[in-house]
């Protein structure tokens, strides 16, 4: 069976507005990490963040909606309409035919944080009408699929990081059933005051004052990640029916996913890679990909020492017998991590590093750990055909998950 | 559905309900009809517009959590925690032991409205000093404020306590979170990709901020000086829902694994399918035709006809619109089977739970088909014209059901449907 088709990609992120944006900064080698804008994050210890700072929502969003939603939402509209109309997708006749399968990590943060602020400074009669529909983690999934007229299953996963892949996973349960397109992916905006310090009390985030200290996965230097907004949506088809309607392009085949969890404890990973590498393994069994015929991973780049190491350990334990070792890059270290939107981001990236060929490198990867034998750690960008490209994520808690796309037969079209 | 499908049943539940204790407090108090709806006492509500919810008494540590477990989580965790365990100690099967599931075979589907919200207020009235800080003052939060951020911190919890490696998610769909978990949890089951999944959903939102949100839309009840018959599900004097909170799991498994050891089956899941009504966030057209839609995909999946189904479980939160909107979508999905199927919404006496709910429902129908009884619709005193169906009420009703629904629906304009049927229904 042929894996479902990404017919179309939507991009909100800090390296750009726009699919071809973003990419455009990922080959030029420009990190969107900068100090945070807005606010003083350096009290929360988190002086770097990755903002989206060409984002201009009322462009992509209608008056009345804005109002009604959090800035999380805005980029889930943007980035829904951009992914339909990069693929010329209509809505069409059958009104179930298409769904919206979004992951989301923390909701509507700002819009809610002034409406709790409201109520506690002022009383309950502060809050504001839209307060029930703008925080909860099902609002961007809702406001798509009315704004768009979709009425076909739809559904919100939550698993931290790994929300994006998983929002492909079960879009591929929801086509088996009979629906033929599904919106996945999704954005997250944690960056106001109360979401940022949220994030911050996990330990996991530099503190570090300049970019190139900060956020530096599998760097010898790593001390934590740097946050960021944004995130991709992306339109996923059945072949026939994409065909059937017309479609021109084709970014790539979703040919394999898994997921599993390390149920170790609630806050540290386990202490082996064991359901890591399981993800992995089981990713390709469903893809029917041996790990000789994988061309890139684009790996989860925690940038904390110990989850480094871990990924390390769970690419040696599938990749360790290649005669020719894979490449791994981390291009998230350009844009930071944005929770459910960067497995997401990380998808669209890996499309469009098919496309063109273009491997992205690993930002201000200097000092590398010792990869091991089968693992080829990639620091700047380079140039290599590929036709299959494993993204992994991971979710805080002990999520694991694995998604195998490849290149469809005869290349991307467009 | 192929023949060849993978078939799911439910082979243990597990409730925390307001009012009652446990599964087998939750299900006596509601086919006896009793109301746990009450004057709400965790804040003073006295400047909310409705001041009427149905509150659990939990205490954690009382039900078996550790004092780390109940400092690091929220309520709905502890909740989630607390059913998981009355449920897996149900299906008698041994996690963890010899003989007992893979634990790489294990899934985890949590469903949740609004996670960690209570904590989440709690610790923002500290750290914003009241409301006076938009910048917050980070000396007083917690070190638990990043899980609590991110409701799959409720899976992990499940995850890890049972040492469940397979796929393992929260789900979020706004109030049908709950049926959408389980069926979500059942097509992990169904596609291979776990043989045993816990799958439930938990919600605590009664906090300010909850309350607040929806008394500005004035979608819950202001039948304040009245708290006991405060939920009027599909009774003409409705005036909207009262909030509620709790948790059930489930635990779904392969029914071929379930036979091999002997476990008792509760009931079969043969379909589950969610649409969108893409109409609005929080109203509803009367006419009902999402849901509908899907209470017709659910069971077609399992090859059921509307006739064979006698209960539906209604969403039922006893606000103007939804009961109409609901009573007309099982109009149009049953047919001329809807003049003689019992319906019936135990919100009357739980109150509306947000996501949870879904789930608490989805064990009161499974309990129900295996029990031959149908908890009632209960303060169903005057009937609606726009409402006419059979709203089983007050009193509950000794019936054997081989098929049954429940059915949710959600602002956003999620509409979902789940189909549970007697591990006995003959399969025409």
């Amino acid at each position: 069976m042929t894996g479902l088709l990404v017919t179309g990609i939507g991009v909100v992120a800090p390296t750009g507005v726009g699919v071809e944006e973003h990419w455009a900064s990922l080959v030029r080698g420009e990190p969107a990490i900068r100090p945070v804008e807005g606010f003083d994050s350096g009290r929360y210890g988190v002086p770097l963040a990755g903002q989206v700072r060409d984002f201009v929502p009322a462009d992509h969003v209608s008056p009345q909606l804005m109002v009604q939603t959090d800035r999380w939402t805005w980029m889930s509209l943007a980035a829904a309409t951009l992914a339909a109309e990069d693929a010329g997708y209509t809505a069409p006749e059958d009104v179930y035919a298409t769904s919206v399968f979004l992951a989301s990590g923390s909701g509507g943060n700002e819009f809610s944080q002034h409406e709790i602020q409201g109520l506690w400074a002022k009383g309950p009669r502060s809050v504001g009408a839209y307060q029930s529909i703008a925080w909860f983690y099902a609002a961007s999934t809702g406001q798509v699929s009315i704004r768009d007229g979709f009425k076909g299953p739809s559904g919100v996963v939550v698993s931290e990081g790994a929300g994006g892949l998983d929002s492909i996973g079960w879009a591929r349960r929801v086509a088996r059933r009979g629906t033929p397109a599904v919106l996945v992916g999704g954005t997250e905006a944690g960056l106001c005051p109360y979401a940022v310090l949220c994030q911050a009390t996990g330990g996991r985030l530099s503190s570090a004052q300049r970019p190139e200290d900060a956020y530096l996965p599998f760097d010898r230097r790593a001390d934590g990640h740097v946050v960021g907004e944004g995130g991709a949506i992306l339109l996923l088809e059945e072949p026939g029916a994409a065909a059937a309607r017309g479609a021109t392009k084709v970014w790539g085949e979703v040919a394999g996913y898994a997921a599993t969890h390390d149920a170790h404890h609630h806050e540290d990973p386990a202490p082996d890679a064991v359901q890591y590498a399981r993800a992995i393994r089981l990713s390709l069994a469903d893809a029917g990909v041996s790990p000789d015929e994988v061309d890139l991973v684009m790996a989860d780049g925690a940038g904390v020492p110990e989850l480094d190491r871990l990924e390390l350990e769970a690419l040696g334990a599938v990749f360790g017998g290649r005669t020719t070792p894979v490449p791994v890059t981390a291009p998230s270290s350009f844009t930071g991590r944005l929770m459910a939107g960067g497995s997401a981001l990380d998808v669209a990236t890996a499309l469009l590093a098919m496309r063109d060929g273009i491997v992205p490198g690993t930002a201000f990867l200097t000092d590398p750990v010792e990869a091991p034998a089968g693992v080829d750690l990639v620091t700047a960008g380079r140039v290599r055909d590929l036709s299959t490209v494993v993204v992994l994520a991971r979710g805080a808690g002990g999520f694991n998950s694995s998604l195998v796309l490849r290149r469809p037969a005869g290349g991307p079209t467009s | 559905m192929s023949t060849g499908r993978r078939r799911v049943v439910v082979t243990g539940i597990g409730v925390v309900a307001p009012g009652s204790m446990g599964r087998e407090g939750f299900w006596d108090m509601i086919t006896a009809g009793r109301t746990a709806t009450r004057r709400i006492t965790f804040f003073d509500p006295a400047r909310f517009r409705s001041q009427v919810a149905a509150e659990v008494d939990f205490d954690g540590r009382r039900l078996g959590l550790t004092a780390q477990e109940v400092f690091r989580t929220d309520r709905f965790v502890q909740m989630a925690m607390v059913a998981a365990d009355e449920a897996v100690a149900d299906s008698g099967l041994a996690f963890g032991a010899d003989g007992g599931p893979d634990p790489d075979r294990v899934g985890v589907t949590l469903g949740s409205a609004v996670g960690a919200t209570m904590r989440l207020e709690q610790e923002y009235v500290s750290v914003s000093d009241t409301g006076r800080l938009w910048e917050v003052d980070p000396r007083y939060a917690s070190r638990f404020l990043a899980s609590a951020l991110v409701p799959s911190c409720g899976a992990t919890e499940l995850a890890v306590r049972f040492g469940a490696h397979g796929p393992a998610t929260v789900v979020s769909t706004g109030c049908t979170s709950g049926i959408d978990a389980v069926g979500y949890g059942a097509q992990l089951v169904e596609d291979g990709d776990a043989d045993v999944v816990i799958a439930g959903a938990s919600d605590a939102p009664i906090s300010p901020i909850s309350m607040a949100c929806f008394d500005t839309i004035r979608a819950t009840t202001d039948s304040n000086d009245d708290p006991e018959h405060a939920s009027k599900p599909f009774d003409a004097r409705r005036n909207g829902f009262v909030m509620g909170e709790g948790a059930a799991v489930l635990v779904l498994e392969e029914l071929g694994r379930a036979r091999a050891r002997g476990a008792e089956v509760y009931c079969e899941v043969t379909g589950y399918a969610n649409r969108c009504n893409a109409f609005h966030m929080t109203g509803l057209k009367p006419d009902g035709t999402e849901m509908a839609e899907a209470i017709t995909v659910a069971l077609g999946q399992g090859r059921t006809d509307p006739d064979e189904v006698g209960y539906v479980n209604a969403h039922g939160s006893g606000t103007k619109q939804n009961d109409r909107h609901e009573t007309a979508a099982v109009k149009k999905s049953l047919g001329p089977a809807a003049g003689r199927v019992a319906m019936s919404s135990i919100k009357s006496m739980v109150g509306h739970s947000l996501g949870a709910i879904g789930a608490i429902e989805v064990a009161a129908t499974a309990l129900a088909v295996q029990r031959g009884v149908l908890p009632p619709t209960a303060n169903y005193e005057v009937p609606d014209p726009e409402c006419d169906l059979d709203y089983v009420p007050r009193t509950a009703r000794e019936q054997k059901v081989d098929v049954a629904i429940s059915v949710g629906s959600g602002f956003g304009g999620f509409q979902s449907a789940i189909v549970l049927a007697a591990p006995t229904r003959r399969e025409s």
